[in-house]
């Protein structure tokens, strides 16, 4: 029986990211002993969310209640304590220290407070005590890293009870874990529930949703859409409230006129990451690739251009196999890709504009080994010009551009390889709106000039926008294919989380 | 930086107007060429986003393989075997940094004490003597006005200055400087570049050690002691980035200039070699802090 009155509860949050409003008037109620799951595509909030109520970030309007006190989250600690921890993805376990010196981490109880010395049975005792409330058999003295996943996710959450959490924050807890591992987590959150411990879920899997959380608050586009007991309320309308919205038309209309195909890739295998991932792609097409994070799509596109190696699988160009091991060779064939991550892995940012777009084709510029800086010079500038990269100065270094500016430098860099099968990862991923417009037209125009374009993106509109066709992944394998005349975000939402064409 | 060098060369030669006389600056200039050409090196080192802390031990063990192949056979096949020792000496850092993928630092400081211990073996310790006279033309003579040393640090200056900026190598260092990930998903073959660099490296090195044989006559292997951190300072002053793809050959001569300059001042103002070891620690951080506060502030 849950204790009705709210132990957490937000009002009209609002936090704002330069060019982005990430939460727009957010409410939340969370009562004593409830499990609430926050439901909502890549992009809707939820992250930011948690972080807001785990003091990563502070709200920039609204308000946080706990307790019905109004309070100020300043830092993590200070959330910790007023009862509130999170368990993230990446879980913050000091992998070399032993399970009872992780949970009293910082607390340990001491036998001569002067000389911090460490009362050794008593740290012991006590992380017994609490490992046995939640009837977990770990042993106390095991090293962390020793322990699988989901034990270290039992330790965790033993953590973040010893700190006297009444509101435990857990996110996508069940990414990692089997099925046998997913039951034991949920007696541990029905335990939590007995101690009136409430529990905010985060996750794409509904069906899990459905067998343990109470009730269910659904964003979107950083609003708060509706607030549902999910006992009520099928999968069916859980999706429908995470996406219905309107198309914008601001994708440019393309005569489409696929030739023939440029790019098969058959029976990608990599264990445990790619299980027989086969596709095509056309010349003048344009094939969006959909998924839920964790759904292995950027691994896919990193073992067509030779990042990662596969197993097993084929991939051939223009109907003839070809072998790729390493970037090199990808390159050679005339294939590009775009990374999802540009800071990390596409731009070169303390390197000037034109020195990142002609690096990839250097081999061109030189004769007889020595580079021709001037002629380097004007083929940057012709690709500045021509993709509008706002900037005046070809020296600038490309940290100081814009995200928008930066990922046209990425692209330009591939154009100067005259590549003829583009991979884009997230093509517009922070970037403004005017930025993305000129993306997808740049994208339309690649097309126009016989280029195979292969587009993963998690934003919907995008997605269904400007692909000739759509497919969509999960973990690791594609689950359906769409065209683009009989293609909807429900369809593809569902499939991307259950798995069903 | 530039106007750095020349306060202090006026200040200096204020105090002790021997400064400018053609004998000092012959000398310091002739002193210098051999961390010149170490810094050389370790500039495509740091530019890679590495470092090579072995460069100091290098100097001893082509110093050592060169006196001793030059007792054997012959001036061009000593000088060729020293320099070549030092090539191989890279290589070796290369293969276990771009094959093994030992961190540089690492693998570079295991050469730095295996280095020192291969020279000592070899000589057994003691210095060998006996070079052809000949030799010392190398370290001592003179092109007209111009030590050799200094002609040739010079020579490798233009080299070099030329490879980074004017070769595709040269532009994949600075890339796997300023972002590795990014340059292997660019296409560029990181470890066979990275191999590159360290065997650069220790040519240059190779050559600083068959002058500094020259200049001492005799096969040493005690020689370069600290060398390496000196090289790594002046790429630094001269401002560098250690974290890599910041930098060049023209900053890293002005780091040697003051280098050289603030060593050569400081003796003939009669200021203890004990606190000039003081006054260059205070500049390595202190270029460093000035370069950064500067990046911070824009």
């Amino acid at each position: 029986m849950t204790d009705a009155s709210p132990f957490l509860q937000l009002h009209a949050i609002v936090k704002r990211f330069p060019g982005v409003l990430a939460l727009n008037d957010v409410g939340l109620d969370v009562r004593r002993g409830e499990v609430h799951a926050l439901l909502g595509e890549n992009g809707a909030g939820k992250s930011t969310l948690i972080k807001t109520v785990s003091g990563v970030y502070r709200p920039d309007n609204g308000e946080i209640r706990v307790d019905g006190r109004s309070v100020h989250i300043r830092n993590p600690h200070a959330a910790q304590a007023l009862g509130i921890s999170t368990i993230y993805q990446e879980f913050t376990l000091a992998p070399d220290m032993t399970v009872a010196e992780n949970i009293f981490l910082g607390r340990e109880p001491l036998r001569l407070r002067a000389l911090s010395i460490v009362d050794r049975k008593a740290l012991i005792r006590q992380t017994r005590d609490v490992l046995a409330s939640l009837d977990l058999h770990i042993d106390p003295e095991a090293i962390v890293k020793d322990l699988g996943v989901a034990q270290q996710q039992m330790v965790e959450i033993a953590k973040a009870l010893s700190l006297d959490a009444r509101l435990i924050i857990m996110d996508e807890p069940t990414a990692t874990l089997t099925s046998h591992e997913i039951d034991r987590l949920f007696e541990a959150i029905a335990r939590l529930k007995q101690r009136n411990v409430a529990v905010i879920y985060v996750s794409h899997r509904l069906d899990e949703v459905k067998a343990v959380c109470d009730r269910a608050t659904i964003l979107r586009d950083g609003t708060c859409v509706a607030t549902v007991p999910v006992a009520s309320t099928t999968i069916d309308e859980m999706i429908r409230l995470m996406v219905g919205r309107d198309l914008k038309d601001k994708f440019p209309k393309r005569q489409s006129e696929p030739r023939e195909e440029m790019l098969r890739v058959e029976q990608l295998t990599r264990k445990g990451v790619l299980h027989g991932v086969t596709f095509s792609v056309r010349r003048g097409e344009i094939v969006g690739i959909a998924g839920l994070v964790g759904s292995k799509r950027t691994e896919t596109a990193r073992a067509i251009f030779g990042v990662d190696p596969i197993d097993s699988g084929r991939i051939l160009l223009r109907g003839k196999p070809v072998n790729v091991r390493r970037p090199g060779d990808a390159i050679r064939h005339g294939i590009a890709l775009v990374p999802e991550d540009r800071k990390r892995h596409g731009i070169f940012g303390t390197l000037s504009v034109w020195e990142n777009v002609v690096l990839s084709a250097l081999r061109r510029f030189s004769r007889r080994g020595i580079l021709d800086v001037r002629r380097e010079k004007q083929r940057a500038q012709e690709f500045v010009t021509s993709l509008r990269i706002a900037t005046t100065d070809l020296e600038k270094r490309v940290l100081e551009l814009s995200g928008g500016n930066q990922q046209k430098v990425v692209i330009a860099k591939w154009l100067n390889t005259n590549a003829e099968v583009f991979l884009f990862d997230e093509p517009t991923r922070g970037i403004d709106v005017g930025g993305k417009i000129e993306v997808y037209k740049l994208m339309g125009e690649l097309i126009s000039r016989g280029a195979a374009i292969v587009m993963i993106s998690s934003e919907l509109p995008e997605i269904l926008g400007l692909s000739d066709r759509i497919l969509v992944m999960r973990e690791g394998s594609i689950c359906g294919e769409f065209d683009r005349a009989d293609a909807t975000e429900e369809k593809i939402l569902n499939c991307a989380l259950r798995g069903a064409a | 930086m530039p106007i750095v060098i020349l306060a202090l060369a006026i200040v200096f030669g204020s105090i002790n107007p021997n400064f400018w006389s053609a004998t000092n600056l012959a000398n310091v200039s002739r002193q210098i060429s051999i961390l010149a050409l170490l810094a050389l090196g370790q500039t495509f080192a740091i530019l890679s986003g590495g470092i090579d802390l072995s460069v100091g031990s290098l100097l001893a063990l082509v110093s050592v393989v060169c006196a001793q192949q030059m007792k054997a056979f012959g001036l061009v096949e000593g000088i060729t075997a020293g320099i070549l020792a030092g090539g191989l000496a890279g290589l070796v850092n290369g293969l276990i940094i771009a094959k093994a993928r030992v961190p540089p630092f690492i693998a570079t400081l295991g050469m730095l004490v295996a280095a020192r211990g291969a020279a000592l073996t070899l000589s057994g310790g003691l210095p060998i003597a006996g070079l052809p006279r000949e030799f010392l033309v190398l370290g001592a003579g003179y092109l007209g006005p111009f030590p050799i040393p200094t002609v040739i640090a010079a020579v490798a200056f233009v080299l070099a200055h030329g490879i980074l900026r004017r070769t595709r190598f040269g532009r994949y260092v600075y890339a796997m400087g300023s972002n590795e990930e990014a340059a292997v998903l660019s296409g560029i073959n990181v470890a066979n570049y990275k191999m590159l660099v360290y065997i650069t490296s220790g040519l240059f090195a190779g050559v600083a050690g068959v002058i500094l044989t020259s200049r001492v006559i005799s096969g040493q292997p005690t020689l370069g002691e600290v060398q390496e951190l000196y090289s790594i300072a002046a790429v630094v002053i001269g401002g560098g980035r250690i974290s890599g793809g910041v930098g060049g050959i023209g900053t890293t001569l002005m780091g040697v200039l003051v280098l050289g300059i603030l060593g050569n001042g400081l003796n003939l103002v009669q200021v203890s070699s004990y606190i000039q070891n003081i006054v260059i620690g205070a500049i390595i951080v202190g270029a460093v802090y000035v370069d950064l506060a500067r990046e911070r502030r824009s």
